[in-house]
């Protein structure tokens, strides 16, 4: 705490000094980032920052870094909902309703989280960097709607792994909940269409992919122990282990959600 | 996308706190938050000791131990709506109706019997008084109509979605944040889930989602005004999170 107080006084007679520590800190991380830039010389500079970041991360994120890769996740789902309507599949009436409201909304996140990087000094990563990979898109509506299943629920479960690296911007933080909610509300809803349930049985963590392995990770989405508490044994009352997993969504981490094996493997 | 353009003046206005760059006190906050934590906690209880609380009314708390407190508030309120709805089902519902109710009953119990759990593990003797059923009142909802139960199970998963949304920041503690996370998409599930029931696309509509795309977020003193018509004991959320 000692050196959080100098560096507090300190910022009282030189208001840039916090401006000093980033902008040493962003040397660094150039300096690694074009070291590291070869393995990934096919993927856009920006995208293969962000992996190599995501697996390489030993300290938190910077805000910057969370923003980005939210816009990243937001730019793959508002392509795929695009080429989703491109293709034609999708039936009138209410199938293609909800596909141009969720549309609607992935297009003001990419544009709200945009303006909010650039207004922070930023770089934000665009749809010129991050595209839905065309030779995975799907022929087949029923397919397309699973994909989009996928996408809904590792952007909810994305959101979630960062709210902890954006508690420093209470107003940051806000916003992001109130993304992650509406992420969660197009899962149910493409979930329903899907005549799936709205929330993710413990059985998901088995589907085969592209589902599967949304549903799984670090913390897999059949969990029934939060905090330390096992919610089917230690209620006082028995609840079973399906009601215990769904009754609490899982956070995935970025390495997780960029791994080739999710939302990763879908970038262009 | 037109609506957006439209409210571009509005939109700049809202978005202001977002192009705010990181207040230097909150960085310190934050930095030292893993230290803090638990002093911020502490901190936060001592506080309670010096409020003047009206009789018959209970304080949620202060601190990160208000929050959890305001959190098993408002899950008492679902999970005792959704017994209701269980025990005594709506003789209208359809094909799966009462099947997924009855999910989404235990849901909201296990968050209930969670919040209790934690708060008695983290904060012995910081946890507000069980609402007992004569400590609520659902005299508003007709059960035997299906309408009435889901006009009713609306107005709470939305409720509680901007709950937990405007609730986030107040939170301390990281592991606490990501619980409230866990939950709240849960919610949100919930709350997509009866709004297609009262009208399929009504998900996500504008009626809840703004032109930024954003769900809402309501303060805390905002979401007990609202839930307390149904509770008859007056809650008091003003030191939630202070």
């Amino acid at each position: 705490m000692n050196i959080l107080r100098i560096i507090e006084q300190l910022s009282e007679v030189d208001a840039d000094v916090l401006g000093r520590f980033d902008s040493r800190r962003a040397v660094f991380k150039t300096l690694g980032e074009t070291a590291k830039k070869g393995a990934l010389a096919s993927a856009p500079i920006f995208v293969a920052s962000l992996f190599s970041k995501a697996y390489g991360q030993t300290t938190a994120p910077s805000v910057i870094e969370v923003l980005n890769y939210a816009l990243t996740l937001e730019l793959l789902e508002e392509d795929y909902y695009k080429k989703m309507t491109a293709a034609g599949q999708v039936p009138t009436g209410a199938p293609a309703g909800a596909i141009a409201l969720i549309l609607k909304h992935e297009t003001a996140h990419v544009k709200l989280l945009t303006d909010t990087i650039k207004s922070l000094n930023g770089t934000p990563v665009t749809d010129t960097d991050v595209k839905f990979k065309e030779s995975l898109f799907p022929a087949d509506y029923a397919t397309q709607l699973a994909f989009a299943q996928a996408l809904e629920d590792t952007g909810v479960r994305a959101y979630k792994g960062q709210a902890g690296n954006l508690m420093s911007n209470s107003a940051l933080l806000q916003v992001a909940l109130q993304i992650h909610s509406v992420e969660a509300r197009h899962a149910a809803h493409i979930r329903t269409m899907r005549g799936q349930t709205p929330w993710i049985p413990a059985s998901d963590s088995n589907l085969p992919a592209p589902l599967g392995p949304v549903y799984t990770g670090g913390i897999r989405e059949d969990n029934v122990t939060q905090s330390n508490v096992n919610l089917t044994t230690q209620l006082g009352t028995t609840y079973s282990a399906n009601d215990a997993a769904a009754s609490f969504d899982e956070i995935l981490t970025m390495a997780e959600v960029l791994d080739s094996s999710r939302a990763g493997g879908l970038v262009a | 996308m037109s609506n957006i353009k439209q409210n571009a003046g509005d939109e700049a206005e809202f978005a202001k706190p977002l192009y705010t760059p990181i207040k230097r006190r909150s960085f310190f906050m934050y930095a030292g938050a893993t230290a803090g934590a638990t002093a911020l906690l502490l901190s936060g209880c001592d506080d309670d000791k010096d409020e003047v609380v009206p009789a018959g009314t209970i304080s949620l708390g202060s601190g990160d131990v208000g929050v959890l407190n305001y959190a098993y508030a408002l899950e008492q309120l679902e999970a005792a709506f959704y017994a209701q709805v269980k025990d005594t089902p709506a003789t209208d519902f359809k094909t799966n109706e009462l099947a997924y109710f009855t999910q989404v009953a235990a849901h909201e119990a296990i968050h209930r019997d969670f919040f209790k759990a934690a708060i008695n593990r983290d904060a012995p003797g910081k946890i507000i008084p069980s609402l007992q059923a004569s400590d609520l009142n659902f005299s508003s909802v007709d059960f035997t109509k299906r309408d009435s139960v889901l006009a009713a199970a609306k107005t709470f998963e939305d409720l509680g979605v901007a709950a937990y949304n405007g609730a986030g920041k107040y939170l301390k503690t990281p592991a606490y944040l990501v619980i409230a996370g866990q939950i709240v998409s849960v919610e949100a599930r919930h709350a997509a889930y009866v709004r297609d029931l009262i009208s399929n696309g009504s998900f996500a509509d504008d009626s809840i989602i703004d032109s930024m795309g954003l769900d809402k977020a309501m303060e805390p003193v905002d979401v007990i005004a609202a839930a307390q018509p149904f509770i008859k004991v007056k809650l008091d959320a003003t030191s939630v999170g202070k």
